[in-house]
């Protein structure tokens, strides 16, 4: 770029830029993604890629028809910066892995038409875009939501096959019982239901060991927590996150969880069984984040962070859903612009409340 | 029909929908409209109570003291609700089950105070009976169309249990779209908002182009 400077000219800030762009971060967070993506497709097989690319697809779609009718320009830009496909992304990643097309596309629809185009595109939108789906269709559809299957590694006989795979995300099979099965969450909720002490109903098969390789029944981002993790760590490391929200969220999820479970272990999971199940790894590492929807300063997205955690645990321990992580979100993306504004940096030269700090004395002539 | 009365009646339909337009009265058109023949009815009696009380105000606006204007549109208001909530309870008293709730609010509905203060308090009887018309069907229209898509898309069913608003005649507009179980969320609150939303959106939409016809048709093709 020749860079003449003519002083005639004003420009806007900033004036330094860190050349990191809206495709730069997005490309970065799906690179975080892809492991444990890879690893969903591996656990659930053929139907699990196929609502992944539906989902894709379908936000890209709904991007494109939102852009048209709003009449904006450069639309091609907007689509390449990888927004709607993270969303897409996002959203898949806690779906069941087995469910139906048009769950993809409706959540899709949500998502990016409801979610963040209504109000005004990228940057814009109060609440995460895929939450919002997530929620909407868990309210709107319980049963598909909530009909989870058992893992059936492709490498496995039993697994189905490409067309197999196919006919399943069109909704032209039917699941036997035999392969559905509970999530973690779902289960002990179940059973709690049925007064059945956590202690007894947790030992043998559905021992929270199981948690930390990942092979169980869950959504693709809620399986392969470790990976999950990993793939925050990897965001940390590169700059594209910072530390007080996931840390907030995993830690108002683990020090309620681990008072309760040292005071009636009958009643709640221990620690380490819900900082592994569920949505909450995504959660912390890649919805708490979104740059859009949560605080500005660090600590108010520990403030964020904390309040996402500490209700997502009171819903999973005492409310009627077994998972509360999306729900959650959205009450603290409520919250976010009050965060803000009692977190709001100091000026320099000023208090607080805005005064200036140490005014010019005041001559006695002026 | 001269001109006045048909702005009137464009107005009420249209330009100056009470829902889409005027933006009033959203209490009622996101409450009640769960079903198609839930809006139909509470539009049906808001239409009623419009009508008779512009009648009624603009007969008497020039024995009405502007200082205590206001009360008396919402006694007159008051007391016309309080007849279409019996008259419901003792002949559609299916439907006043659903309603019941909201017939009695009606009287806070702003569109009724609206027309009374801004229309029919400085009109005619005439042109007021064609304003609480015209605006009565609209709502009404406006109320019916927002009932009915939530119903479709919520529970997969159009004019569920209209024969019992109607009589049993009308039956045939009961459709229920086989195998589709509805989303519940449209049943719920967000799905007002959100299908009010949108038609108000489509509804600028459609007003923008036809303006621009409009000053297309109006300027002479020198270009």
């Amino acid at each position: 770029m020749t860079n003449t400077y003519n002083a005639s000219r004003t420009f806007a800030s900033p004036h330094a830029h860190g050349g990191s762009g809206v495709r730069h971060t997005m490309v970065r967070v799906q690179f975080a993604l892809l492991p444990a993506t890879l690893f969903g497709f591996w656990l659930y097989g053929w139907p699990a890629f196929f609502l992944w690319l539906i989902t894709l697809l379908s936000c890209l779609a709904f991007e494109f028809m939102s852009l048209r009718l709003m009449g904006r320009q450069q639309i091609g830009r907007t689509l390449g910066d990888g927004s709607a496909l993270l969303t897409g992304w996002l959203l898949a990643m806690t779906l069941p892995p087995w469910a139906p097309w048009w769950v993809g596309v409706v959540g899709a629809f949500i998502a990016i038409v409801i979610g963040k185009q209504v109000f005004g595109g990228l940057g814009h939108n109060v609440f995460n875009p895929a939450m919002v789906a997530r929620v909407a269709l868990l309210i709107s559809f319980p049963l598909p939501l909530t009909t989870w299957v058992a893992p059936l590694p492709l490498t496995s006989a039993a697994a189905p096959g490409f067309v197999e795979g196919l006919q399943i995300t069109l909704g032209q099979m039917h699941l036997t019982d035999a392969m559905s099965s509970a999530t973690l969450l779902g289960y002990a909720k179940t059973e709690l239901s049925r007064g059945v002490d956590l202690v007894q109903a947790l030992a043998g098969d559905h021992a929270p060991g199981l948690s930390w390789s990942g092979i169980r029944a869950g959504s693709l981002g809620e399986s392969a927590a470790v990976l999950i993790l990993a793939g925050g760590l990897f965001l940390l490391v590169t700059g594209v996150i910072r530390w007080q929200a996931p840390l907030g969220v995993l830690a108002g999820v683990a020090v309620p969880a681990a008072i309760a479970h040292a005071v009636a272990p009958g009643h709640y999971l221990d620690a380490g069984t819900h900082l592994l199940s569920g949505a909450l790894m995504l959660g912390a590492f890649f919805i708490a984040t979104d740059y859009v929807t949560s605080p500005t300063t660090g600590q108010g997205q520990l403030i964020f962070g904390l309040g996402v955690g500490l209700i997502t645990w009171v819903i999973r321990s005492l409310g009627g859903y077994p998972e509360g992580v999306a729900f959650a979100i959205l009450l603290m993306n409520a919250l976010t612009p009050i965060i803000d504004r009692y977190t709001k940096p100091r000026i320099l030269g000023r208090t607080r409340a805005g005064r200036p700090i140490d005014p010019p004395p005041v001559g006695k002539g002026a | 029909m001269s001109g006045t009365i048909r702005t009137l009646v464009r107005d009420g339909l249209w330009d100056n929908n009470v829902v889409f337009a005027q933006m009033l009265a959203l209490c009622p058109a996101m409450a009640v409209t769960t079903s198609g023949t839930n809006g139909l009815g509470m539009g049906l009696a808001s239409t009623a109570v419009l009508v008779v009380a512009n009648v009624l105000v603009s007969l008497l606006r020039h024995i009405i003291s502007p200082q205590v204007r206001i009360p008396v549109f919402i006694v007159l208001i008051a007391s016309l609700v309080t007849v279409v909530d019996m008259v419901l309870n003792a002949w559609l008293h299916e439907l006043y089950k659903v309603l019941g709730l909201f017939i009695a609010l009606i009287v806070v509905n702003c569109a009724i105070l609206g027309r009374a203060e801004a229309f029919a308090s400085r009109s005619n009887p005439w042109h007021a009976l064609i304003d609480g018309l015209a605006m009565g069907i609209g709502f009404t229209g406006a109320l019916t169309l927002i009932g009915l898509i939530r119903e479709f898309l919520g529970s997969g069913t159009l004019f569920a249990q209209a024969s019992q608003l109607l009589g049993p005649a009308f039956s045939f507009l009961e459709i229920r779209v086989a195998g589709y179980g509805g989303a519940l969320l449209m049943i719920l609150p967000p799905g007002a908002f959100a299908v009010l939303g949108f038609l108000l959106a489509g509804k600028r939409v459609i007003d923008a182009r036809r303006e621009a016809r409009a000053a297309a048709a109006a300027t002479p093709a020198t270009a």
